[in-house]
């Protein structure tokens, strides 16, 4: 579904990136970890091309989409992004934000004939829908200030599937929550990837990786030093910086 | 004292029984017309100009368009209004052979001028704005200017909203030259009195006045303003 081909990204004269190559499968729930400063947000971040690669390349369903002459926007609406910081539209409801890009794009797409009424009673609908699924719909017409963490970045994470996404990456979706919030947020996320969601995750909630994760990625110095099973990665690391790095977050 | 009341008299006569009054009414709609018409110029042109010099500048014509933009804005606030009334009026028209009244200058003059300013005002709004909102909605597959217009600049708006009041009142005071190129304003209303009996003092105390009434009342509009948008950040 992805593949990333020898991806580099300088900002500046800092070389973040040195060199990725990887190829995520349709289902994959990859999670990726690694130390502050070793390139993982970055990398998640090039996925989508957030940050334009300096090199490389990034093939997404076929289509090289680090290419800057091809229209990103199409594309970027097959892969869903979930903020540590939540993002959600501060000026639009919690219906808004769900329903937003879904209604414009379905507007200005000629092949759907659909009148623009319609459209938005639909999107309304298959909103709502998403909204009680998270047991958030008493909150379509509240403004995002009167969210908790929790239900912020709930509400994020079906903002991405309203898209009907190919692939949803997920920068450290937790890491800003209060920790009391982290479960909740870790449920959805279990959830979705159970009806077969692929997914990439930036994360440092190493039991969630091992329950959830099919596949485990260590970053560090802006390359990949393992990538494996849960079951490998945790209990047989071979790379010494990854054993340096468990023995610190496993306590 | 009683000189005074004397000049107020005299000053009421002429307002009332010799068609002052209609001189002021008519300078203070010329007034609030070239300050209100500019603005809503001057907030296009500034919001069209601050989202060019956001713009990422990867491509060439976004950098020759921040070329033209920063071009635009120097011109208009180096020089003063005045001169780009004179100039527009007195250079321009005639150059291109075109017929254009007072007025009409004024609004045009006003709007260019005032768009100089909104946009570096504008643009500092939406640099206010988190550019996590940006990348959610680039995230989603809007378009940079989709982006724009939906979701950062109604913020950035918000965030801005006091700076534009004082714009609008700095345009309302400013509109007090634009008699250099025959538009009649309040100052010409009140000038016309004061020449037509000779006596100043009460003309231009009733002109101040009223610049001021009007300020006030501005001033206030925005507050009323600021608390229906501020809607968003409490919820419902």
């Amino acid at each position: 579904m992805i593949e990333v081909i020898d991806l580099k990204k300088d900002f500046g004269n800092h070389h973040v990136i040195k060199g990725i190559n990887i190829k995520i499968n349709k289902g994959d729930i990859t999670v990726i970890t690694g130390p502050s400063g070793s390139g993982k947000s970055t990398f998640l971040r090039c996925l989508n091309c957030m940050e334009d690669p300096t090199s490389g390349q990034i093939i997404f369903n076929g289509v090289n989409i680090a290419d800057m002459k091809i229209d990103i926007n199409v594309h970027r609406r097959h892969i869903g992004m979930v903020f540590q910081h939540f993002n959600l539209f501060n000026n639009k409801t919690v219906l808004d934000n769900v329903s937003l890009a879904p209604i414009h794009v379905r507007i200005k797409d000629k092949n759907d004939k659909t009148p623009k009424k319609k459209i938005i009673e639909e999107e309304h609908a298959r909103a709502m829908e998403l909204l009680r699924r998270i047991g958030l719909d008493g909150k379509a017409e509240a403004y995002p200030s009167t969210l908790s963490g929790g239900q912020k970045q709930r509400v994020a994470i079906i903002r991405a599937l309203a898209m009907n996404p190919d692939v949803i990456l997920f920068d450290e979706p937790t890491s800003a929550l209060d920790p009391e919030m982290v479960g909740e947020v870790l449920d959805l996320i279990r959830e979705v990837a159970e009806d077969g969601m692929t997914m990439v995750i930036v994360t440092h909630e190493m039991g969630f990786a091992k329950e959830v994760a099919n596949r485990v990625l260590f970053i560090d110095d802006g390359r990949i030093k393992e990538d494996e099973s849960p079951e490998e990665f945790f209990n047989n690391p071979s790379d010494p910086r990854l054993r340096e790095f468990l023995s610190k977050v496993l306590v | 004292m009683n000189n005074f009341s004397a000049k107020v008299d005299q000053f009421v006569d002429i307002v009332v029984n010799q068609g002052g009054s209609n001189k002021i009414i008519e300078g203070l709609q010329n007034t609030l017309l070239i300050a209100i018409l500019g603005l809503i110029i001057g907030i296009i042109i500034g919001t069209l100009i601050a989202t060019v010099r956001v713009v990422p500048k990867y491509k060439m014509l976004p950098r020759v368009l921040n070329a033209i933009c920063s071009f635009y804005v120097g011109l208009f606030r180096g020089t003063p209004m005045v001169v780009q009334l004179l100039v527009f009026y007195y250079v321009l028209l005639p150059l291109l052979n075109m017929q254009m009244t007072g007025v009409k200058v004024s609004i045009l003059v006003f709007g260019l001028n005032s768009g100089a300013y909104i946009s570096e005002i504008m643009r500092s709004g939406i640099q206010s704005v988190d550019p996590g909102q940006m990348e959610a909605g680039r995230a989603v597959g809007l378009s940079f200017a989709t982006t724009m217009r939906m979701i950062v600049i109604p913020q950035a708006v918000k965030n801005i909203l006091p700076t534009l009041g004082n714009e609008f009142i700095q345009l309302i005071k400013e509109t007090s030259v634009v008699s250099f190129v025959g538009a009649s304003d309040l100052y010409v209303a009140f000038n016309y009195i004061g020449t037509n009996s000779y006596e100043f003092m009460v003309p231009y105390l009733a002109m101040a006045a009223i610049y001021i009434v009007l300020v006030v009342l501005i001033s206030l509009g925005i507050k009323l303003m600021e608390r229906s948008l501020r809607k968003s950040d409490r919820g419902h």
